[in-house]
Protein backbone atom coordinates (compact mmCIF):
# COMPACT_ATOMS: atom_id res chain seq x y z
CA UNK A 1 0.00 0.00 0.00
CA UNK A 2 2.82 2.39 0.87
CA UNK A 3 6.07 2.69 -0.67
CA UNK A 4 8.02 3.35 2.47
CA UNK A 5 7.19 2.16 6.39
CA UNK A 6 4.70 4.38 7.36
CA UNK A 7 3.50 3.20 11.08
CA UNK A 8 1.43 4.89 13.55
CA UNK A 9 3.50 7.23 15.95
CA UNK A 10 1.09 7.84 18.56
CA UNK A 11 -2.51 6.85 19.25
CA UNK A 12 -4.05 9.58 20.98
CA UNK A 13 -7.06 9.91 22.94
CA UNK A 14 -9.27 13.30 22.02
CA UNK A 15 -11.32 13.08 25.41
CA UNK A 16 -12.92 10.19 25.63
CA UNK A 17 -14.96 9.64 22.45
CA UNK A 18 -12.26 9.83 19.73
CA UNK A 19 -8.96 9.25 18.84
CA UNK A 20 -6.24 10.56 16.97
CA UNK A 21 -3.92 7.99 15.38
CA UNK A 22 -0.68 10.01 14.00
CA UNK A 23 1.54 8.80 11.23
CA UNK A 24 3.62 12.42 10.57
CA UNK A 25 3.37 15.47 13.13
CA UNK A 26 5.62 17.54 10.21
CA UNK A 27 3.65 18.03 6.63
CA UNK A 28 5.07 14.89 4.06
CA UNK A 29 2.44 14.84 1.33
CA UNK A 30 3.18 10.99 0.66
CA UNK A 31 2.64 10.32 4.39
CA UNK A 32 -0.46 12.45 3.37
CA UNK A 33 -1.58 10.69 0.50
CA UNK A 34 -1.32 7.58 2.69
CA UNK A 35 -3.72 8.61 5.23
CA UNK A 36 -6.51 9.49 2.84
CA UNK A 37 -6.12 6.64 1.44
CA UNK A 38 -6.35 4.68 5.01
CA UNK A 39 -9.29 6.84 5.97
CA UNK A 40 -11.50 5.78 2.94
CA UNK A 41 -10.43 2.14 3.81
CA UNK A 42 -11.75 2.76 7.22
CA UNK A 43 -14.80 4.64 6.70
CA UNK A 44 -15.57 1.50 4.17
CA UNK A 45 -15.66 -0.81 7.40
CA UNK A 46 -18.61 1.27 8.80
CA UNK A 47 -18.14 -0.10 12.21
CA UNK A 48 -21.29 0.61 14.32
CA UNK A 49 -19.53 2.18 16.85
CA UNK A 50 -17.77 4.77 14.54
CA UNK A 51 -18.98 8.40 14.75
CA UNK A 52 -16.80 9.52 11.81
CA UNK A 53 -13.55 9.23 10.15
CA UNK A 54 -11.34 12.73 9.61
CA UNK A 55 -8.34 12.60 7.33
CA UNK A 56 -6.42 14.94 8.57
CA UNK A 57 -3.34 16.26 7.52
CA UNK A 58 -0.90 13.35 9.07
CA UNK A 59 -3.29 11.57 10.39
CA UNK A 60 -6.78 10.19 11.13
CA UNK A 61 -9.15 11.04 14.05
CA UNK A 62 -11.85 8.38 14.90
CA UNK A 63 -14.50 9.38 16.55
CA UNK A 64 -16.70 6.89 18.30
CA UNK A 65 -19.39 5.96 21.25
CA UNK A 66 -17.17 4.69 23.64
CA UNK A 67 -19.71 2.22 25.34
CA UNK A 68 -21.05 0.23 22.28
CA UNK A 69 -20.86 -2.90 23.29
CA UNK A 70 -18.47 -3.95 20.02
CA UNK A 71 -15.91 -2.21 21.49
CA UNK A 72 -15.79 -3.99 24.78
CA UNK A 73 -14.84 -1.45 26.93
CA UNK A 74 -11.64 -0.03 25.70
CA UNK A 75 -12.36 2.07 22.17
CA UNK A 76 -9.01 3.48 22.18
CA UNK A 77 -7.51 -0.09 21.50
CA UNK A 78 -10.40 -0.86 19.04
CA UNK A 79 -9.57 1.92 16.90
CA UNK A 80 -5.91 1.56 17.28
CA UNK A 81 -6.64 -2.54 16.11
CA UNK A 82 -9.12 -1.35 13.19
CA UNK A 83 -6.60 0.83 11.68
CA UNK A 84 -3.84 -1.62 11.72
CA UNK A 85 -6.03 -3.97 10.08
CA UNK A 86 -6.98 -1.84 7.34
CA UNK A 87 -3.28 -1.04 6.98
CA UNK A 88 -3.01 -4.83 5.78
CA UNK A 89 -6.46 -4.62 3.75
CA UNK A 90 -4.26 -4.36 0.68
CA UNK A 91 -8.15 -4.89 -1.00
CA UNK A 92 -9.57 -2.32 -0.02
CA UNK A 93 -7.24 0.13 -0.58
CA UNK A 94 -8.43 0.94 -4.03
CA UNK A 95 -9.71 3.97 -4.38
CA UNK A 96 -11.30 6.17 -7.27
CA UNK A 97 -8.70 8.46 -9.28
CA UNK A 98 -8.59 11.76 -8.11
CA UNK A 99 -11.16 14.08 -9.58
CA UNK A 100 -9.98 17.69 -10.83
CA UNK A 101 -11.91 20.34 -9.40
CA UNK A 102 -12.04 23.89 -11.09
CA UNK A 103 -12.64 26.46 -9.28
CA UNK A 104 -13.40 30.01 -10.68
CA UNK A 105 -11.60 33.13 -9.25
CA UNK A 106 -12.17 36.50 -9.38
CA UNK A 107 -8.49 38.33 -8.79
CA UNK A 108 -9.75 41.89 -9.46
CA UNK A 109 -8.56 44.48 -6.57
CA UNK A 110 -12.51 44.37 -4.95
CA UNK A 111 -12.13 41.29 -4.55
CA UNK A 112 -8.26 40.51 -3.37
CA UNK A 113 -7.58 43.07 -0.18
CA UNK A 114 -4.02 41.46 0.38
CA UNK A 115 -3.07 41.06 -3.60
CA UNK A 116 -0.63 44.07 -3.15
CA UNK A 117 0.85 43.37 -0.13
CA UNK A 118 1.26 39.99 -1.04
CA UNK A 119 2.88 41.11 -4.36
CA UNK A 120 5.14 43.83 -2.34
CA UNK A 121 5.99 41.46 -0.07
CA UNK A 122 7.22 39.08 -2.89
CA UNK A 123 8.63 41.56 -5.59
CA UNK A 124 5.75 40.87 -8.05
CA UNK A 125 3.53 42.62 -9.86
CA UNK A 126 0.23 41.88 -8.99
CA UNK A 127 -1.20 40.54 -12.17
CA UNK A 128 2.08 38.24 -11.73
CA UNK A 129 0.40 36.75 -8.28
CA UNK A 130 -2.92 36.43 -9.79
CA UNK A 131 -1.17 34.46 -12.59
CA UNK A 132 1.28 32.28 -10.75
CA UNK A 133 -1.56 31.25 -8.00
CA UNK A 134 -4.07 30.34 -11.20
CA UNK A 135 -1.41 28.64 -12.79
CA UNK A 136 -0.59 26.05 -10.19
CA UNK A 137 -1.89 22.57 -9.69
CA UNK A 138 -3.03 21.93 -6.44
CA UNK A 139 -3.91 18.87 -4.35
CA UNK A 140 -6.54 18.88 -1.07
CA UNK A 141 -4.59 17.79 1.60
CA UNK A 142 -7.19 18.31 4.33
CA UNK A 143 -11.11 19.27 4.80
CA UNK A 144 -11.13 20.66 8.07
CA UNK A 145 -11.61 24.04 10.51
CA UNK A 146 -14.67 25.33 8.98
CA UNK A 147 -17.38 23.35 6.45
CA UNK A 148 -15.55 22.76 2.94
CA UNK A 149 -12.78 24.43 4.31
CA UNK A 150 -9.73 22.75 2.17
CA UNK A 151 -5.68 23.31 2.92
CA UNK A 152 -4.02 22.92 -0.77
CA UNK A 153 -0.66 22.36 -1.34
CA UNK A 154 0.62 23.52 -4.72
CA UNK A 155 1.32 27.06 -3.98
CA UNK A 156 4.31 28.17 -5.73
CA UNK A 157 7.07 29.27 -3.96
CA UNK A 158 7.58 32.72 -5.46
CA UNK A 159 3.84 33.37 -3.83
CA UNK A 160 4.82 31.62 -0.23
CA UNK A 161 4.24 34.78 2.33
CA UNK A 162 4.08 33.57 6.27
CA UNK A 163 0.39 33.99 7.96
CA UNK A 164 -0.63 37.52 8.37
CA UNK A 165 0.73 39.09 11.61
CA UNK A 166 -2.94 40.48 12.35
CA UNK A 167 -6.01 38.05 11.20
CA UNK A 168 -8.62 39.93 9.04
CA UNK A 169 -11.73 40.17 11.76
CA UNK A 170 -13.86 38.53 8.83
CA UNK A 171 -12.51 37.40 5.59
CA UNK A 172 -15.52 37.64 2.45
CA UNK A 173 -17.26 34.31 2.12
CA UNK A 174 -15.60 32.41 -0.79
CA UNK A 175 -12.17 34.29 -0.18
CA UNK A 176 -9.10 32.73 -1.93
CA UNK A 177 -5.98 33.24 0.45
CA UNK A 178 -2.67 31.70 0.58
CA UNK A 179 0.22 31.24 3.31
CA UNK A 180 3.32 29.09 3.41
CA UNK A 181 3.09 27.16 0.59
CA UNK A 182 -0.68 26.54 0.94
CA UNK A 183 -4.27 27.80 -0.25
CA UNK A 184 -7.44 28.35 0.65
CA UNK A 185 -10.87 28.91 0.13
CA UNK A 186 -13.17 30.36 3.09
CA UNK A 187 -16.41 28.87 2.94
CA UNK A 188 -18.51 32.21 5.27
CA UNK A 189 -17.52 35.85 6.46
CA UNK A 190 -15.18 34.26 9.40
CA UNK A 191 -11.86 35.16 10.65
CA UNK A 192 -8.67 34.26 8.98
CA UNK A 193 -5.25 35.10 9.13
CA UNK A 194 -4.52 34.14 5.54
CA UNK A 195 -3.43 36.99 2.86
CA UNK A 196 -6.67 36.93 0.21
CA UNK A 197 -5.65 37.26 -3.34
CA UNK A 198 -9.08 36.86 -4.90
CA UNK A 199 -12.82 35.37 -4.38
CA UNK A 200 -14.83 33.10 -5.74
CA UNK A 201 -18.66 32.72 -6.45
CA UNK A 202 -18.95 29.06 -5.94
CA UNK A 203 -19.98 28.05 -2.88
CA UNK A 204 -17.39 25.67 -1.32
CA UNK A 205 -20.32 24.33 1.27
CA UNK A 206 -23.83 24.35 1.10
CA UNK A 207 -25.84 22.67 3.22
CA UNK A 208 -28.95 21.64 0.58
CA UNK A 209 -26.33 20.13 -1.89
CA UNK A 210 -26.45 16.47 -2.63
CA UNK A 211 -22.41 16.68 -1.36
CA UNK A 212 -22.34 19.59 0.76
CA UNK A 213 -18.46 20.09 0.21
CA UNK A 214 -16.87 21.74 -3.06
CA UNK A 215 -13.92 19.59 -2.58
CA UNK A 216 -12.64 16.45 -1.15
CA UNK A 217 -8.94 15.26 0.02
CA UNK A 218 -7.32 14.03 -2.69
CA UNK A 219 -8.68 16.57 -5.00
CA UNK A 220 -6.75 18.60 -7.77
CA UNK A 221 -7.80 21.61 -7.75
CA UNK A 222 -7.04 23.98 -10.62
CA UNK A 223 -8.15 28.08 -10.19
CA UNK A 224 -9.73 29.15 -13.61
CA UNK A 225 -9.21 33.78 -13.64
CA UNK A 226 -12.51 35.28 -14.25
CA UNK A 227 -13.42 38.98 -14.79
CA UNK A 228 -15.36 40.74 -12.21
CA UNK A 229 -18.55 40.91 -14.27
CA UNK A 230 -18.48 36.83 -14.86
CA UNK A 231 -18.09 36.58 -11.00
CA UNK A 232 -21.51 38.41 -10.71
CA UNK A 233 -23.19 36.59 -13.04
CA UNK A 234 -21.59 33.21 -11.82
CA UNK A 235 -22.63 34.66 -8.51
CA UNK A 236 -26.26 34.72 -9.23
CA UNK B 1 -51.28 28.03 15.40
CA UNK B 2 -47.53 28.70 16.82
CA UNK B 3 -45.17 30.41 19.63
CA UNK B 4 -44.53 33.79 19.00
CA UNK B 5 -41.49 35.75 19.71
CA UNK B 6 -42.24 38.82 21.54
CA UNK B 7 -38.56 39.66 22.63
CA UNK B 8 -35.64 37.08 21.85
CA UNK B 9 -33.52 37.23 24.83
CA UNK B 10 -29.31 37.29 24.13
CA UNK B 11 -29.09 34.46 22.04
CA UNK B 12 -32.31 31.93 21.32
CA UNK B 13 -31.69 29.39 18.97
CA UNK B 14 -33.43 26.08 18.32
CA UNK B 15 -30.73 22.66 19.12
CA UNK B 16 -31.32 19.52 19.13
CA UNK B 17 -28.66 16.29 19.72
CA UNK B 18 -26.67 17.60 16.82
CA UNK B 19 -25.15 15.77 13.56
CA UNK B 20 -22.94 13.15 13.37
CA UNK B 21 -20.91 12.22 10.93
CA UNK B 22 -19.91 15.06 8.83
CA UNK B 23 -16.69 16.16 10.80
CA UNK B 24 -14.87 14.41 7.66
CA UNK B 25 -16.27 17.93 5.69
CA UNK B 26 -15.29 20.44 7.92
CA UNK B 27 -18.32 20.64 10.27
CA UNK B 28 -18.72 19.95 13.98
CA UNK B 29 -21.79 17.76 15.49
CA UNK B 30 -22.95 21.48 16.90
CA UNK B 31 -26.67 20.56 18.92
CA UNK B 32 -27.28 21.50 22.86
CA UNK B 33 -24.14 23.07 24.59
CA UNK B 34 -25.70 20.74 27.45
CA UNK B 35 -27.13 17.65 26.02
CA UNK B 36 -28.60 16.51 29.61
CA UNK B 37 -30.59 19.06 30.02
CA UNK B 38 -31.87 18.78 26.35
CA UNK B 39 -32.68 15.27 27.39
CA UNK B 40 -34.42 16.71 30.33
CA UNK B 41 -36.70 18.92 29.39
CA UNK B 42 -38.08 16.40 25.95
CA UNK B 43 -39.40 13.76 28.14
CA UNK B 44 -40.81 15.95 30.61
CA UNK B 45 -42.99 16.98 27.28
CA UNK B 46 -42.95 13.76 25.92
CA UNK B 47 -40.22 13.87 22.97
CA UNK B 48 -37.57 11.74 22.05
CA UNK B 49 -34.36 13.21 24.33
CA UNK B 50 -32.57 14.58 21.32
CA UNK B 51 -35.66 16.60 19.38
CA UNK B 52 -35.15 19.99 18.93
CA UNK B 53 -35.80 22.66 21.89
CA UNK B 54 -35.18 26.41 22.16
CA UNK B 55 -31.48 27.35 23.51
CA UNK B 56 -31.95 30.23 25.90
CA UNK B 57 -28.55 32.03 26.78
CA UNK B 58 -28.36 33.60 29.61
CA UNK B 59 -30.73 36.69 28.67
CA UNK B 60 -33.92 34.61 28.20
CA UNK B 61 -36.58 35.68 25.68
CA UNK B 62 -40.72 36.38 26.01
CA UNK B 63 -43.34 33.87 24.37
CA UNK B 64 -46.15 34.12 23.61
CA UNK B 65 -48.38 30.98 23.39
CA UNK B 66 -51.00 31.17 20.33
CA UNK B 67 -52.34 27.67 21.10
CA UNK B 68 -52.28 25.40 24.08
CA UNK B 69 -49.24 23.50 24.72
CA UNK B 70 -47.15 21.44 26.78
CA UNK B 71 -43.56 23.11 27.53
CA UNK B 72 -40.62 22.40 29.87
CA UNK B 73 -37.84 24.67 30.73
CA UNK B 74 -34.54 23.21 32.02
CA UNK B 75 -30.86 23.22 32.70
CA UNK B 76 -30.19 27.15 34.02
CA UNK B 77 -32.24 28.90 36.56
CA UNK B 78 -33.98 31.73 35.09
CA UNK B 79 -35.75 34.51 37.59
CA UNK B 80 -38.87 34.84 34.94
CA UNK B 81 -42.74 34.18 35.52
CA UNK B 82 -41.58 30.39 33.61
CA UNK B 83 -41.39 27.20 36.07
CA UNK B 84 -38.43 25.52 35.73
CA UNK B 85 -38.07 21.31 35.72
CA UNK B 86 -41.57 20.70 35.18
CA UNK B 87 -43.89 19.77 32.26
CA UNK B 88 -46.28 23.08 31.88
CA UNK B 89 -49.36 23.24 30.23
CA UNK B 90 -49.46 26.70 28.62
CA UNK B 91 -53.32 27.81 27.61
CA UNK B 92 -53.73 29.48 24.43
CA UNK B 93 -52.81 33.02 24.47
CA UNK B 94 -50.46 32.70 27.71
CA UNK B 95 -47.53 34.70 27.82
CA UNK B 96 -44.05 34.10 29.53
CA UNK B 97 -41.43 35.94 30.27
CA UNK B 98 -38.13 33.66 30.84
CA UNK B 99 -35.89 36.69 32.50
CA UNK B 100 -32.58 36.44 33.38
CA UNK B 101 -30.10 33.36 34.20
CA UNK B 102 -29.80 33.20 38.30
CA UNK B 103 -27.74 30.23 37.93
CA UNK B 104 -26.22 28.08 35.14
CA UNK B 105 -26.09 29.86 31.18
CA UNK B 106 -28.14 27.74 29.20
CA UNK B 107 -31.99 26.26 29.44
CA UNK B 108 -34.07 24.42 27.08
CA UNK B 109 -37.47 25.01 26.46
CA UNK B 110 -38.86 22.17 24.64
CA UNK B 111 -42.80 21.70 23.23
CA UNK B 112 -44.86 18.36 22.85
CA UNK B 113 -44.05 17.19 19.82
CA UNK B 114 -41.51 19.50 18.61
CA UNK B 115 -40.68 22.61 15.96
CA UNK B 116 -41.70 22.25 13.16
CA UNK B 117 -38.65 23.40 11.32
CA UNK B 118 -36.65 21.18 8.17
CA UNK B 119 -34.10 19.23 9.43
CA UNK B 120 -30.92 20.24 7.69
CA UNK B 121 -28.23 17.14 7.01
CA UNK B 122 -29.94 15.25 9.21
CA UNK B 123 -30.22 17.71 12.54
CA UNK B 124 -32.55 20.84 13.43
CA UNK B 125 -29.89 21.96 14.99
CA UNK B 126 -28.88 25.97 14.22
CA UNK B 127 -25.54 26.33 13.36
CA UNK B 128 -24.76 29.90 13.04
CA UNK B 129 -21.45 30.09 11.49
CA UNK B 130 -23.16 28.35 8.36
CA UNK B 131 -26.66 30.52 8.80
CA UNK B 132 -28.15 27.06 8.06
CA UNK B 133 -30.66 24.91 10.13
CA UNK B 134 -32.84 25.32 13.33
CA UNK B 135 -35.02 28.52 12.45
CA UNK B 136 -34.06 30.10 9.03
CA UNK B 137 -30.13 29.56 10.08
CA UNK B 138 -30.19 32.44 12.74
CA UNK B 139 -30.78 32.65 16.30
CA UNK B 140 -34.69 34.45 17.11
CA UNK B 141 -35.95 37.70 16.49
CA UNK B 142 -38.71 39.68 17.92
CA UNK B 143 -41.90 38.63 15.56
CA UNK B 144 -40.71 35.09 14.78
CA UNK B 145 -43.65 32.74 14.68
CA UNK B 146 -42.91 29.07 15.25
CA UNK B 147 -45.45 26.64 14.23
CA UNK B 148 -45.83 23.49 15.90
CA UNK B 149 -45.14 19.96 14.38
CA UNK B 150 -47.80 18.38 16.54
CA UNK B 151 -50.32 20.72 17.32
CA UNK B 152 -52.06 18.12 19.46
CA UNK B 153 -49.87 16.19 21.14
CA UNK B 154 -50.00 18.28 24.46
CA UNK B 155 -53.40 16.32 24.59
CA UNK B 156 -51.71 13.11 25.62
CA UNK B 157 -51.07 14.99 28.94
CA UNK B 158 -54.71 16.37 29.42
CA UNK B 159 -54.72 15.33 33.22
CA UNK B 160 -52.03 19.07 33.73
CA UNK B 161 -55.58 20.52 33.17
CA UNK B 162 -56.81 19.82 36.57
CA UNK B 163 -53.90 20.73 38.27
CA UNK B 164 -53.22 24.65 39.67
CA UNK B 165 -51.54 26.38 37.03
CA UNK B 166 -51.70 23.54 34.66
CA UNK B 167 -48.19 22.01 36.39
CA UNK B 168 -47.11 19.21 38.93
CA UNK B 169 -45.64 19.28 42.09
CA UNK B 170 -42.70 17.05 41.68
CA UNK B 171 -39.60 17.96 39.08
CA UNK B 172 -36.92 16.69 37.49
CA UNK B 173 -33.33 16.73 39.34
CA UNK B 174 -31.06 19.71 37.35
CA UNK B 175 -28.03 17.78 37.88
CA UNK B 176 -25.63 20.02 35.21
CA UNK B 177 -26.01 23.08 37.39
CA UNK B 178 -22.98 25.16 39.56
CA UNK B 179 -23.83 24.07 43.41
CA UNK B 180 -20.90 26.36 43.84
CA UNK B 181 -17.88 27.56 41.62
CA UNK B 182 -15.18 26.91 40.83
CA UNK B 183 -16.79 23.66 39.38
CA UNK B 184 -14.51 21.01 38.92
CA UNK B 185 -13.54 19.57 35.67
CA UNK B 186 -11.67 16.22 34.02
CA UNK B 187 -9.43 16.27 31.78
CA UNK B 188 -6.81 13.70 30.44
CA UNK B 189 -3.92 15.31 29.38
CA UNK B 190 -3.96 16.65 25.51
CA UNK B 191 -1.22 15.63 22.70
CA UNK B 192 0.95 18.26 23.44
CA UNK B 193 0.72 18.40 27.24
CA UNK B 194 4.84 17.76 27.91
CA UNK B 195 5.38 20.72 25.26
CA UNK B 196 4.38 23.05 27.80
CA UNK B 197 6.75 24.15 30.67
CA UNK B 198 6.71 22.71 33.88
CA UNK B 199 5.11 26.29 35.16
CA UNK B 200 2.83 26.22 32.75
CA UNK B 201 1.95 22.60 33.41
CA UNK B 202 1.65 23.49 37.17
CA UNK B 203 -0.86 26.81 36.80
CA UNK B 204 -3.31 24.89 34.40
CA UNK B 205 -4.55 22.42 36.77
CA UNK B 206 -3.53 25.36 39.93
CA UNK B 207 -5.62 28.05 38.74
CA UNK B 208 -9.36 28.86 38.95
CA UNK B 209 -9.66 29.83 35.28
CA UNK B 210 -12.32 32.32 34.45
CA UNK B 211 -14.99 32.21 31.65
CA UNK B 212 -13.90 35.21 29.45
CA UNK B 213 -16.47 37.33 27.67
CA UNK B 214 -15.47 36.56 24.07
CA UNK B 215 -16.58 32.82 24.66
CA UNK B 216 -19.43 31.80 22.83
CA UNK B 217 -20.71 28.49 21.26
CA UNK B 218 -17.40 27.08 19.46
CA UNK B 219 -15.42 28.02 22.29
CA UNK B 220 -14.94 28.95 25.70
CA UNK B 221 -11.99 31.69 26.20
CA UNK B 222 -10.24 30.95 29.59
CA UNK B 223 -8.52 34.03 31.96
CA UNK B 224 -5.42 33.41 34.05
CA UNK B 225 -1.83 33.53 33.56
CA UNK B 226 -0.64 32.85 30.19
CA UNK B 227 0.35 29.22 29.48
CA UNK B 228 3.97 29.21 28.08
CA UNK B 229 5.56 26.49 25.82
CA UNK B 230 9.26 25.50 26.12
CA UNK B 231 9.61 23.99 22.66
CA UNK B 232 7.84 26.91 20.33
CA UNK B 233 7.90 24.88 17.00
CA UNK B 234 4.56 25.06 15.17
CA UNK B 235 1.97 22.33 15.17
CA UNK B 236 1.00 20.38 12.26
CA UNK B 237 -2.83 21.19 12.19
CA UNK B 238 -4.66 18.22 13.68
CA UNK B 239 -7.98 17.25 14.50
CA UNK B 240 -10.11 18.44 17.94
CA UNK B 241 -12.81 17.28 19.80
CA UNK B 242 -15.89 18.87 21.79
CA UNK B 243 -13.65 19.59 24.71
CA UNK B 244 -10.26 19.87 23.46
CA UNK B 245 -8.53 22.72 25.33
CA UNK B 246 -6.09 24.29 23.00
CA UNK B 247 -3.30 26.86 23.58
CA UNK B 248 -2.89 29.61 21.04
CA UNK B 249 0.61 31.67 20.87
CA UNK B 250 -0.85 34.48 23.44
CA UNK B 251 -0.81 31.66 25.86
CA UNK B 252 -4.57 32.03 26.74
CA UNK B 253 -6.42 28.30 26.32
CA UNK B 254 -9.87 27.91 24.10
CA UNK B 255 -12.39 25.01 25.41
CA UNK B 256 -13.60 24.17 22.66
CA UNK B 257 -17.88 23.64 22.73
CA UNK B 258 -20.46 22.61 20.19
CA UNK B 259 -19.88 24.39 17.48
CA UNK B 260 -15.95 24.02 16.93
CA UNK B 261 -13.80 23.90 14.55
CA UNK B 262 -13.00 20.27 13.04
CA UNK B 263 -9.03 20.98 12.85
CA UNK B 264 -6.58 23.33 14.42
CA UNK B 265 -3.07 24.39 14.88
CA UNK B 266 -2.80 25.37 18.40
CA UNK B 267 -1.35 22.66 20.61
CA UNK B 268 -3.81 21.12 22.66
CA UNK B 269 -2.72 21.16 26.63
CA UNK B 270 -6.03 18.90 27.81
CA UNK B 271 -9.14 17.07 26.74
CA UNK B 272 -11.82 17.70 28.74
CA UNK B 273 -14.00 14.46 29.25
CA UNK B 274 -17.61 13.91 27.99
CA UNK B 275 -19.34 13.82 31.32
CA UNK B 276 -18.10 17.29 32.33
CA UNK B 277 -18.67 19.53 29.19
CA UNK B 278 -22.05 19.60 30.18
CA UNK B 279 -21.80 21.50 33.15
CA UNK B 280 -18.80 23.48 31.80
CA UNK B 281 -21.36 24.99 29.07
CA UNK B 282 -23.78 26.10 32.40
CA UNK B 283 -20.88 28.78 33.21
CA UNK B 284 -21.54 32.01 31.88
CA UNK B 285 -18.95 34.63 31.14
CA UNK B 286 -17.35 35.20 34.55
CA UNK B 287 -18.14 31.59 36.27
CA UNK B 288 -15.07 29.86 37.06
CA UNK B 289 -13.77 26.48 36.74
CA UNK B 290 -10.70 24.26 37.74
CA UNK B 291 -9.28 21.56 35.77
CA UNK B 292 -8.87 18.21 37.60
CA UNK B 293 -5.91 15.28 35.59
CA UNK B 294 -7.85 11.77 35.47
CA UNK B 295 -6.83 9.02 33.01
CA UNK B 296 -9.56 7.05 30.80
CA UNK B 297 -10.60 4.27 33.13
CA UNK B 298 -11.78 7.31 35.34
CA UNK B 299 -13.38 9.29 32.15
CA UNK B 300 -15.53 6.20 31.59
CA UNK B 301 -16.46 5.86 35.27
CA UNK B 302 -17.39 9.80 35.15
CA UNK B 303 -19.61 8.59 31.92
CA UNK B 304 -21.24 6.05 33.05
CA UNK B 305 -22.13 8.02 36.59
CA UNK B 306 -23.50 10.49 34.63
CA UNK B 307 -25.63 8.21 31.65
CA UNK B 308 -26.64 6.66 35.01
CA UNK B 309 -27.79 10.18 36.74
CA UNK B 310 -29.54 10.89 33.78
CA UNK B 311 -31.61 7.21 33.18
CA UNK B 312 -32.40 7.29 36.81
CA UNK B 313 -34.08 10.90 36.51
CA UNK B 314 -35.71 9.52 32.62
CA UNK B 315 -37.35 7.04 34.89
CA UNK B 316 -38.34 9.34 37.52
CA UNK B 317 -40.39 11.23 34.91
CA UNK B 318 -41.91 8.27 33.48
CA UNK B 319 -42.97 6.88 36.96
CA UNK B 320 -44.29 10.70 38.03
CA UNK B 321 -46.44 10.31 34.45
CA UNK B 322 -48.01 6.81 35.31
CA UNK B 323 -49.25 8.20 38.78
Amino acid sequence: MAKKAIEPKAVVPLGDCAAYIEFADKLDLEVNAFVQQLAATVQARAKPWMRDVVPALGGIALHYDPDHPDVHGDALEAAAILVQECMKDEAVAEVAPARTVEVPVCYEREFAPDIEEVARQMKLDPAEVARLHAAGEYRVLMIGFAPGHAYMSGLDAKLAVPRRATPRALVAPGAVAIANEQTVVYPYAISGGWSVIGRTPVAVFDAAREAPSLLAPGDRVRFRPISADEFMALKK
Amino acid sequence: MSVRVLRPGLLTTLQDHGRQGLQHVGLCPGGAMDPVALALANALVGNEAGEAALEITVIGPELSFEEEALVALCGAEFDGSFPHNRPVLAPAGSRFNVGHAARGARAYLAVAGGFAVAPVLGSRSTYLPGHFGGFQGRSLKHGDALELRDPGASGRFAKLKKTRNGTVKWSAPPFTLPDREPILVHVLEGQHFASFDSNAQRSFFDTVWKIAPASNRMGFRLSGPALVRSDQDEILSGPTARGSVQVPADGTPIALMADHQTTGGYPRIAEIVSADVARLAQLAPGGTVHFARCDLGMASELRHDSKERLSAALRGIAWNYGQ
